[in-house]
């Protein structure tokens, strides 16, 4: 019985999954946003207990960000506090299954938090599994000062996501992103971070120059992007800690563009335009030492590793149109792997390595898809005027994007939908964003 | 020679501006571009319309931009005749250099458009060259999608943002 709710969320996921598939054959490159009949699971979460009195703000605000985290994810639903039949006062009391099972909470988290005296705070927290009587997993512990509050709170849900469902949670994330200000034709943007729910946004760049497609490094420590502060496209490499940043030194009479961490944190893979060419390129960080790995008189560009290092996935338009293609990391030949209609950019590898997130174009629409990495299996997961530019969760089950509105005012916002394609919702951001790279689990 | 060389010059920018510039210019005096337009235009040397030697002259009566077709970066024949009129021109007026900035429609990836945006200006460029301009007077830059002069999003703005503009920089002697 320990097992129980785990077994039903993945049954539920199963099930999903055969749906789609069973569809995606039906019809492969048919818009398969499918409202399926996942139902989350109920779930309590009484604030967190104030175990000193300097704690007392903290237990609600906990509480409120576990849930909202849960709830985000599509696949749970929080039990309103007003239908508690009892309300725990110690974090040592045995849970008295029967007040919950009476309201249907399937899972109950629960939580104590203490304030020392120097701004250190204490979280520890509980999960059981109501309907079988059991504690789900060891009670867990975490401590910082009370800035990191909500990172804390981010923690406890990661623990709780992933005992319940058996995946690595994704709370405890930042985004890189880009903000933007102004009409379409003056438009200015600057690099922001903030946590992946939107909360703690900080800028990273001024709004001088035009900045384009941060990429965050694996381990989150630095961000490459695509900056006109020279009053020409090139790639620059900014140091998260203290924002500063450099410009990255490919061939100086030349645009680059398009960067992209590998795995290993050290080398950047990345386009170059040489005339009416663009080609991708790898550079080592450290030594500036740069090496060619394509070279077709086509646009080559969007290149990204897969999780091993060893394959690179980018768009070519050799064929003649924007298509996906994967090569070794080393370059050489290179097989296409994009053959339904329409237009195929930005591939983005799965941190899973299963799957590729692409941005296709076809009949005037974009959407955001996913395909295996042989190119089969091709679900479309959203559809708008203009959707682009994938970035994978950290668990590879969520993908965040651009979307942006039509017309004259038309302004972009960052999106998210499961990788189902499910659960599609906005991104709460300050003002208009694009450009979303999702970070590592910190 | 020389008399020669800049009547066909004067003929050559009066058939563009008549047969091409006009309804371009007077449409993006309307429009929201308009304002870009005259703050480009006033950013000149002062020198009128009626300076043939002027930036304003260059942009205004020559043309200093050519459109394209969808994710095409291949020159039109009235493409052509605008370049062979900006070709004549700087190279008449060989104490300024140009950036050609190459740019895209919003219909397009942002990499990508990019990379449309660089094919596009150095189509412009290797004309201009083929023309007999020096390439040491000439940059590109490609803005991609970033820079539109139109905002709406159907055909009619789209096909003036497929573009690639000849920017009159600062004299070599300057």
């Amino acid at each position: 019985m320990l097992y129980r709710m785990r077994e039903m969320l993945c049954a539920v996921l199963a099930a999903l999954a055969l749906t789609l598939t069973a569809t995606a054959q039906a019809a492969p490159l048919r818009i398969e946003i499918t409202e399926g009949v996942v139902e989350p699971l109920p779930f309590a979460v009484p604030g967190f207990i104030a175990e000193n009195s300097g704690a007392a703000e903290w237990g609600a605000k906990l509480a409120q960000v576990v849930a909202d985290d849960l709830i985000g994810t599509g696949l749970f639903d929080q039990i309103n506090e007003e239908a508690f039949i009892s309300r725990p006062t110690s974090f040592a009391t045995p849970v008295q299954y029967a007040d919950w099972k009476a309201i249907n909470a399937q899972a109950l988290i629960m939580g104590a938090v203490t304030v020392s005296g120097d701004g250190q705070l204490t979280v520890k927290f509980r999960v059981y599994d109501v309907f079988s009587d059991s504690e789900l997993g060891r009670g867990l512990q975490f401590q910082g000062t009370t800035d990191g509050w909500r990172r804390m709170a981010h923690k406890v849900a990661d623990a709780v996501y992933s005992r319940i469902t058996g995946e690595t949670g994704y709370f405890d994330s930042r985004v890189v992103f880009v903000s933007e200000t102004g009409p379409k034709n003056e438009r200015k943007k600057r690099l922001g971070i903030m946590d992946y729910d939107g909360a703690n946004v900080q800028y990273l760049t001024d709004s001088s120059s035009i900045v384009l497609a941060p990429r965050f490094s694996p381990t989150g420590d630095r961000v490459l992007y695509t900056s006109y502060a020279t009053g020409f496209p090139r790639i620059h490499v900014l140091d998260v800690g203290d924002t500063r940043s450099r410009i990255l030194e490919t061939q100086s009479d030349k645009m680059s563009f398009a960067p992209r961490f590998a795995p290993n944190g050290v080398t950047a893979v990345y386009s170059l335009s040489e005339g009416s060419n663009t080609d991708i390129f790898t550079m080592d960080l450290a030594s500036g030492q740069s090496s060619r790995l394509t070279n077709t008189p086509a646009i080559e560009t969007a290149p990204s590793y897969s999780p091993d290092g060893g394959r690179i996935v980018f768009e070519s338009d050799r064929s003649g149109s924007q298509q996906l293609y994967i090569m070794s990391a080393n370059g050489g030949e290179a097989q296409r792997i994009s053959f339904g209609q329409g237009r195929y950019g930005t591939p983005v590898w799965s941190p899973r390595g299963d799957l590729i997130a692409f941005t296709k174009q076809h009949k005037g629409r974009f959407h955001i898809g996913v395909m295996r990495t042989d190119g089969s299996e091709e679900r479309l997961l959203t559809a708008s005027f203009l959707d682009e530019g994938p970035t994978w969760a950290p668990n590879g089950r969520v993908i965040m994007f651009t979307r942006e509105t039509q017309g004259a005012s038309g302004q972009s916002n960052l999106y998210s939908v499961d990788v189902s394609g499910r659960n599609l919702k906005r991104v709460r951001t300050p003002g208009a964003a694009s450009d979303p790279s999702w970070g590592p689990l910190q | 020679m020389k008399h020669m060389s800049k009547i066909v010059l004067l003929m050559g920018a009066l058939a563009v501006s008549a047969c091409t510039g006009a309804g371009r210019f007077d449409s993006a005096d309307s429009g929201v571009g308009g304002s870009d337009f005259d703050a480009g235009a006033g950013a000149g040397t002062g020198g009128g319309l009626g300076d043939p030697t002027s930036p304003t002259y260059f942009q205004q009566a020559i043309g200093d931009r050519v459109l394209f077709v969808v994710d095409q970066s291949s020159l039109t024949s009235e493409a052509q005749s605008i370049l062979n009129a900006q070709a004549q021109w700087l190279i008449t007026n060989s104490d300024y250099v140009a950036v050609i900035e190459g740019h895209a429609d919003e219909q397009g990836t942002r990499e990508y458009n990019l990379a449309l945006g660089g094919r596009r200006a150095n189509a412009v460029r290797e004309y201009l060259i083929s023309q007999g301009v020096s390439a040491s007077r000439l940059k590109f830059v490609t803005f991609g999608k970033e820079r539109p002069i139109e905002i709406c999003s159907e055909e009619s703005c789209y096909a003036k943002n497929r573009r690639a503009v000849t920017v009159i920089a600062g004299g070599l002697t300057s």
